[in-house]
C-alpha cells in the first residue's frame, strides 16, 4: 500500500497534478487573504490608541490594544441597544409577514384548477418589468399613507417580492402531489386548512430558503431609512453605521457621552467609527458559519421557476 | 351567475390574496399610475397626494427637454450603460474561471472553506463594504496611503477627489461582492455535468485543460448566457448601493460615479425636483422595459424553460 492520502478522490486519475493543484490552492489563499484583510483592519483600527492612528494612520497591527473607542460606543449604549431593537424588529415582524403574505398568494396561483390564476400570476410578475420610478412612489409612502418617520415604511416595501413569490408558486405547483389535497377536499377539509395543515408543513425548503433571503434583506436595508426615517428613535442599526461613516460628530451628538471622556477634544472619532462598525457587523459575521450552506443551497432553488 | 359560483367556490382564494394582492396595489401599481407626474409641475400645498396631483398644472414634456438638455442626462447614461456592461463581462468571466479552479482543489475541505469567504462580502450590506474601502482609501489614515504606496515610494492619492482611479475602483468592488452570488452558480451548474463525459476523455488521454476547454466551458454555455442576459435586461438599473455608498458622495467624483439611480435620488430628495427626477425616473422604466422584453426574447430562443416570461 501506497502511503494513506487525505481524502479518497473520486476520479483518482483524472485529478489534477501536483504543481496544478498547488498553484490553485495559492491563488485561492491569497484571494480569501485580500477578502479578510479590509475587515480585520477594520476590526484591528478599532482596538488601537487613538494617537496612534493619528501619527501612523490605519495599521494591521495595533502598537498596543486599546479598547476606548468601545468605551465610548458603550458609554451610550442605549442608542445602540434602540438601532438592534429596531434592526431586530423590522427583522423578525417583515420576515415573518413577507413569509405569510407571499406563501398565501402564491398557494391559490399555484392551483392548477383556479380560473383566474393566470391574471393574478401576471399582476406580481408585471411588478418585476416595470415601476413607476423613485418620485411617485415615495409620494405615495409619505403623502398617501402618510408612513414618514414610521417603523412600517421600513417593513411594508419589501413584503411583497415578485421574484419570491414565482418561486413559492412553483415549488407549490411541482412537489405539493395534487392528490393530496384532492384527498383532503374529498375529505372536507377546506381550502385555508389544507394550505396550513398540508401545503406548508410539506414546503419547509422553500420557506426556509425564502425566510432566510428575506432576513438578509430586511437587516442589510438602509435604503428605506435613508429616504424615509428622520427621528433617531426609529434608526435601524445600518443607518446609524451609515450617519457615523458620513459624519462622525453624528455620534458627538450625545453630549453626555462626551462628558462621560472629558469633553470633545478627547473624542477619539477615528477608533470609534471603527468601533461601531465592528459592533454592527459582529451579528452577521457571528450568524455567517452556521447559516453560509443554506444560502448556497437556496441560490441554487432560485435557479428553478416556471 | 358566473361570477357568485366562482365567488362561491374560490372566495376563499381571494381572502387568501388580499393582502399581498393590497401590498402590490398600494407598493407597486399606484406608482406606476403615478409616472403621469412626470408630465406634471407638481406642487404641493395639501398633504393628500390626490389633491396635490389634481391641483398642479400640465406642462407636457418640459421636464423631459430639461432633463436632456443638462449634460447630466447623457453623464447617467453613459455611466450607467459603461459600468453595467463592464460588470456584466467580469461577472461572466472571474465566476467561471473561479469555479473551474475551485472544483479542480483536490481538498473539498480547503475548496468549501474559499467558497464561504468569497461568498461573504455578497451577504454584507453596501453599507459594510463602504467602511471596508474607506479603511483603505481614506486620504490620511486608510491603508494603502499609509503602508502600501509608501512601500513602492508613491506619494500618498487623495483618492475620494481622483477621478480617473473610479472607474477602475468601482468594477473592483462590484466584483469582489458579487463574485461569490454567480461562483455558486455556476458550481452548481459544473457539479451537475456527467462524470462519464470525463470518463471517456480521460480513457482517450485528453489532459485537464482540454478537459477544461472542450467539456466544461462548452456545457456551460447555455448558463452563461442565461445569467448574461438576465443581467442585460437589468442594464439600465444601477446598484444604487454601490454607487451612493462606496465613493462617499464625494462630488469632484460625480463626473463619474453619478448614475440614473443615484440621479434620480438626489435630484429628488436632496434638490426636491419632482419633475425632473420623475422624468428621469420614467426614462429608466421605459428603456428598462424595452430592454427586459429584448432581452427575455433572446433568452426563449435559447431556452424557453430559463424564459423569464
Amino acid at each position: 500500500m501506497e502511503a494513506p492520502v487525505e481524502r479518497a478522490p473520486s476520479k483518482p486519475v483524472n485529478s489534477l497534478s501536483p504543481v496544478g493543484d498547488w498553484t490553485i490552492k495559492i491563488i485561492f489563499f491569497i484571494y480569501s487573504a485580500l477578502c479578510i484583510f479590509p475587515i480585520l483592519l477594520l476590526v484591528m483600527v478599532s482596538l488601537s490608541n487613538e494617537s496612534d492612528v493619528i501619527v501612523h494612520g490605519y495599521k494591521f497591527i495595533p502598537t498596543k490594544i486599546d479598547l476606548s473607542a468601545y468605551k465610548f460606543v458603550f458609554s451610550d449604549w442605549e442608542s445602540i441597544a434602540r438601532a438592534y431593537g429596531v434592526s431586530a424588529f423590522v427583522t423578525v415582524v417583515g420576515t415573518a409577514l413577507s413569509l405569510i403574505v407571499m406563501a398565501l398568494y402564491a398557494y391559490p396561483i399555484s392551483r392548477p384548477d383556479f380560473p383566474q390564476r393566470k391574471f393574478f400570476t401576471f399582476f406580481v410578475f408585471f411588478t418585476m418589468l416595470f415601476n413607476g420610478g423613485l418620485v411617485p412612489w415615495y409620494l405615495i409612502y409619505v403623502r398617501f399613507l402618510h408612513l414618514k418617520d414610521s417603523i412600517w415604511s421600513l417593513i411594508l416595501p419589501l413584503v411583497m417580492s415578485a421574484f419570491f413569490v414565482l418561486i413559492i408558486r412553483t415549488f407549490f405547483s411541482t412537489t405539493i402531489p395534487a392528490a393530496i389535497i384532492e384527498s383532503a377536499k374529498i375529505d372536507g377539509a377546506g381550502e385555508m386548512r389544507i394550505f396550513f395543515r398540508i401545503v406548508l408543513p410539506l414546503s419547509t425548503p422553500v420557506l426556509a430558503t425564502v425566510a432566510l433571503f428575506s432576513t438578509l434583506n430586511y437587516w442589510n436595508d438602509w435604503f428605506l431609512s435613508l429616504v424615509f426615517i428622520t427621528t433617531e428613535k426609529n434608526y435601524s442599526l445600518q443607518y446609524v453605521m451609515y450617519k457615523t461613516l458620513t459624519n462622525i460628530q453624528y455620534l458627538t451628538q450625545h453630549s453626555d457621552a462626551i462628558a462621560h471622556i472629558g469633553g470633545a477634544t478627547k473624542f477619539p472619532s477615528e477608533t470609534v467609527r471603527m468601533a461601531m462598525a465592528v459592533v454592527g457587523i459582529g451579528p452577521i459575521i457571528f450568524a455567517y458559519p452556521f447559516f453560509q450552506k443554506y444560502f448556497v443551497k437556496g441560490l441554487t432553488v432560485g435557479a428553478v421557476k416556471g | 351567475m358566473a361570477i357568485r359560483s366562482n365567488l362561491r367556490k374560490y372566495g376563499m382564494f381571494y381572502l387568501m390574496m388580499l393582502p399581498g394582492f393590497l401590498i402590490l396595489l398600494v407598493n407597486n401599481y399606484l406608482p406606476m399610475a403615478g409616472i403621469v407626474i412626470a408630465f406634471k409641475s407638481m406642487t404641493y400645498q395639501h398633504s393628500n397626494i390626490l389633491l396635490n396631483f389634481v391641483d398642479s398644472e400640465w406642462v407636457g414634456l418640459e421636464n423631459f427637454k430639461y432633463l436632456f438638455k443638462t449634460s447630466d442626462a447623457w453623464i447617467i447614461t453613459r455611466n450607467t450603460l459603461l459600468y453595467n456592461s463592464l460588470f456584466i463581462v467580469l461577472n461572466l468571466i472571474i465566476p467561471v474561471i473561479f469555479a473551474i479552479m475551485l472544483n479542480e482543489l483536490r481538498s473539498k475541505f480547503l475548496a468549501r472553506f474559499h467558497q464561504s469567504i468569497i461568498f461573504l462580502p455578497y451577504i454584507l450590506s453596501w453599507i459594510v463594504v463602504s467602511y471596508l474601502v474607506y479603511g483603505l482609501l481614506h486620504d490620511k489614515n486608510g491603508f494603502v496611503n499609509t503602508t502600501i504606496l509608501p512601500a513602492f515610494g508613491v506619494d500618498p492619492v487623495q483618492w475620494y477627489f481622483k477621478v480617473e482611479a473610479w472607474p477602475y475602483i468601482m468594477p473592483l468592488v462590484n466584483t469582489v461582492k458579487n463574485v461569490g452570488y454567480y461562483m455558486v452558480i455556476y458550481m452548481a451548474a459544473i457539479i451537475g455535468i456527467d462524470d462519464e463525459y470525463y470518463e471517456a476523455a480521460t480513457i482517450d488521454g485528453a489532459n485537464k485543460w482540454q478537459q477544461i476547454m472542450k467539456i466544461t466551458i462548452p456545457l456551460l454555455i447555455p448558463v452563461m448566457i442565461i445569467m448574461t442576459l438576465l443581467q442585460i435586461g437589468r442594464i439600465f438599473y444601477a446598484d444604487f448601493g454601490l454607487f451612493y455608498q462606496v465613493p462617499k458622495e464625494s462630488g469632484p467624483l460625480f463626473p463619474v460615479t453619478n448614475v440614473i439611480d443615484t440621479y434620480v435620488y438626489r435630484t429628488f430628495i436632496a434638490m426636491g425636483d419632482s419633475g425632473l427626477s420623475s422624468a428621469a425616473g420614467l426614462y429608466q422604466s421605459t428603456v428598462g422595459f424595452i430592454l427586459v422584453f429584448l432581452s427575455n426574447w433572446f433568452v426563449r430562443r435559447i431556452d424557453k424553460d430559463s424564459a423569464l416570461f
